[in-house]
């Protein structure tokens, strides 16, 4: 079944057009891959479907419904999750606040004065479980700024998945990390992909063509192919540009 | 540097030491202002501006929204309350609920335009609303009396039930001040150590996290801007009482940077008591150093410019460094140890 779609999305900054035209569709339950030079418009892209910034032209549909120029905060509440590639943290507090604020259970007490924060001891329960998953539950307690590189990626992917989500969109998780932190994380997401659907961008072309079951190729804010990894490798295009060596 | 998000699980309760000292004090101040050679409206006025700073700190402190127009609505709750005890009715609690309500109106619709921005754009544009409200203050002079401001405001009866209570004296009036303070100081406490409080807090830290985990950021910045304003207006009603009058200096750019310059001083980034020991500060500064020399301002300011360089959390994060030299004392459990068995 086809979860997420975005069809003909256009997106220009003034006289520069980002995307020219992007059509994507994910299926439930598979990891969707998008890659493409520096520059090509990947993140623009994302930014546009997780409603960072409205698209100038096109529709985007989840589970059917018209979500096209909703705000973030609309569409997090759906289940559309996501990291970002410049990291995005509460840096201020610990890392198991990080991933509280994001339950879609405290969210729903936002607005609640009468009772404590930690009253409830099941959140933290959770946010111990989703902290587990990521291998970061014996820090839960330190303070985020203070993790390193690699475990703030980790926490980055921890306060996606703490939304509860439907789909999950992780925006270059491993960029920026050495090889063994990289290593980590890509059988962190290896194992997601039995419990989450997940778009991803990712440079490393290796990882990418082992683990998404589709991949789009966007080059000059345009998708020039999509097709699966194998189906990807006899492309004629794909091989003759750039990344055609690693694929 | 640490933050006012630094405690991950406090428990909430508000019956602390810092909570038991600040209300001790309040409720001795009548008796030793005047033996240690102060006096009565002193107290007074620090009690208002503790309640006016507390609430500002919400907004400038927990949700980091730094407003520098927020003597606005501290004389919009003063002219609110002068104009409905002349106008309207002489009644203290009518006077008061207008003062909260016309501050809060007025942050509503000041809070709809600034709350889609931070940093130096919303601090420009409640520069400029603030100043707007200050040159309506000095022009409508129909309304306000202009630069004269609103004089001899009475202060009404405290009605209680079949009760009624001349506070007309100024350590009468004292203690109907220090009620209100309790009960908003509580209210306060409530509203950052609850849900709502960390959410502000991460607004703080991070808007565009917050914004993709689902909260939304608009409503929250607003709400605060409108509950902070509301605090300022109670604030500013007590104040017209104080002063008997309600006048445009009340309002000014000059009353805005002030407050400013208390929570910073005082440490409103950090804690929760840091607008209370900047406002206790400023007045030891006014009237100790003001004694004894014309320029105490000049004073006042060179120990905020030592304050911001040498330790920019102020007095509060000062306190928290020198406690956290001493050996440790035995101390309530945070974090892990609050819930055993989960770390």
């Amino acid at each position: 079944m086809t979860l997420f779609k975005a069809r003909n999305i256009q997106k220009r900054f003034g006289a520069r057009v980002v995307l020219e035209n992007i059509s994507l569709s994910v299926e439930e339950g598979t990891v969707h891959g998008i890659m493409g030079p520096n520059g090509a418009g990947k993140t623009t892209c994302f930014h546009v479907l997780t409603g960072f910034y409205p698209p100038d032209d096109g529709r985007i549909t989840f589970e059917g419904h018209d979500i096209t120029g909703r705000k973030p905060h609309q569409i997090a509440r759906l289940g559309i999750s996501r990291s970002f590639q410049i990291m995005n943290l509460f840096d201020d507090t610990v890392v198991i606040e990080n991933v509280i604020l994001a339950l879609p259970d405290f969210r729903a007490l936002s607005f609640n004065v009468t009772r404590n924060v930690f009253d409830d001891i099941t959140l933290v329960d959770r946010a111990l479980e989703v902290l587990d998953r990521v291998g970061l539950a014996d820090r839960a307690w330190q303070k985020a700024a203070s993790l390193s590189y690699g475990n703030r990626r980790a926490l980055e992917i921890a306060v996606a998945l703490a939304a509860d989500p439907r789909i999950v969109f992780l925006d270059e998780p491993t960029s920026g990390l050495g090889a063994e932190a990289t290593l980590r994380l890509m059988e962190l997401i290896r194992n997601l992909r039995e419990a989450y659907t997940i778009v991803i961008i990712e440079h490393d072309m290796r990882f990418l063509f082992e683990l998404a079951d589709t991949i789009s190729v966007i080059h000059w804010g345009q998708v020039i192919a999509e097709d699966t990894p194998a189906a990807l490798r006899a492309n004629k295009w794909v091989a003759r540009s750039a990344l055609g060596d690693v694929a | 540097m640490i933050s006012l998000s630094d405690i991950p699980a406090r428990g909430g309760s508000p019956f602390t030491r810092s909570m038991g000292l600040f209300v001790l004090l309040l409720l001795t101040a009548p008796f030793w202002l005047e033996p240690i050679g102060l006096y009565q409206y002193l107290g007074m006025e620090i009690a208002i501006w503790i309640l006016f700073a507390l609430g500002f700190n919400l907004l400038f402190g927990y949700a980091g929204l730094h407003s520098f127009g927020h003597g606005a609505y501290l004389g919009i709750g003063a002219y609110a309350f002068g104009l409905f005890q002349q106008n309207v009715t002489l009644n203290l609690w009518g006077g008061l609920l207008a003062a909260i309500a016309a501050a809060t109106l007025a942050g509503a619709i000041v809070g709809a335009f600034v709350s889609h921005r931070r940093g130096i754009y919303f601090a420009l544009m409640t520069i400029a609303f603030g100043q707007v409200f200050w040159f309506a203050a000095i022009k409508l002079h129909s309304v306000t009396g202009g630069e004269d401001g609103l004089l001899g405001i009475p202060r009404p009866n405290l009605v209680v039930g079949p009760l009624k209570l001349d506070i007309s004296d100024n350590r009468t009036l004292y203690w109907f001040v220090t009620i209100v303070l309790l009960v908003a100081v509580l209210a306060l406490w409530r509203l950052v150590n609850a849900p709502f409080g960390r959410v502000l807090q991460a607004i703080r830290q991070n808007e565009t996290r917050a914004r993709f985990v689902g909260y939304n950021v608009w409503l929250i910045k607003w709400l605060t801007f409108v509950v902070s304003a509301g605090f300022a207006g109670l604030a500013g009603g007590l104040f017209a009482m104080a002063q008997e009058s309600a006048y445009p200096d009340v309002m000014s750019l000059h009353q805005s940077g002030l407050i400013v310059m208390m929570v910073l001083v005082g440490g409103g980034l950090v804690s929760f008591w840091g607008p209370v020991f900047g406002v206790l500060l400023y007045f030891i500064a006014r009237d100790i150093i003001g004694g004894l020399t014309e320029t105490w301002l000049l004073w006042f300011g060179l120990m905020f410019v030592i304050m911001v360089m040498v330790r920019p959390e102020g007095l509060a994060g000062l306190f928290h460094v020198l406690r956290t030299c001493l050996p440790p004392g035995p101390r309530k459990a945070v974090g892990p140890a609050a819930h055993p068995g989960r770390a």
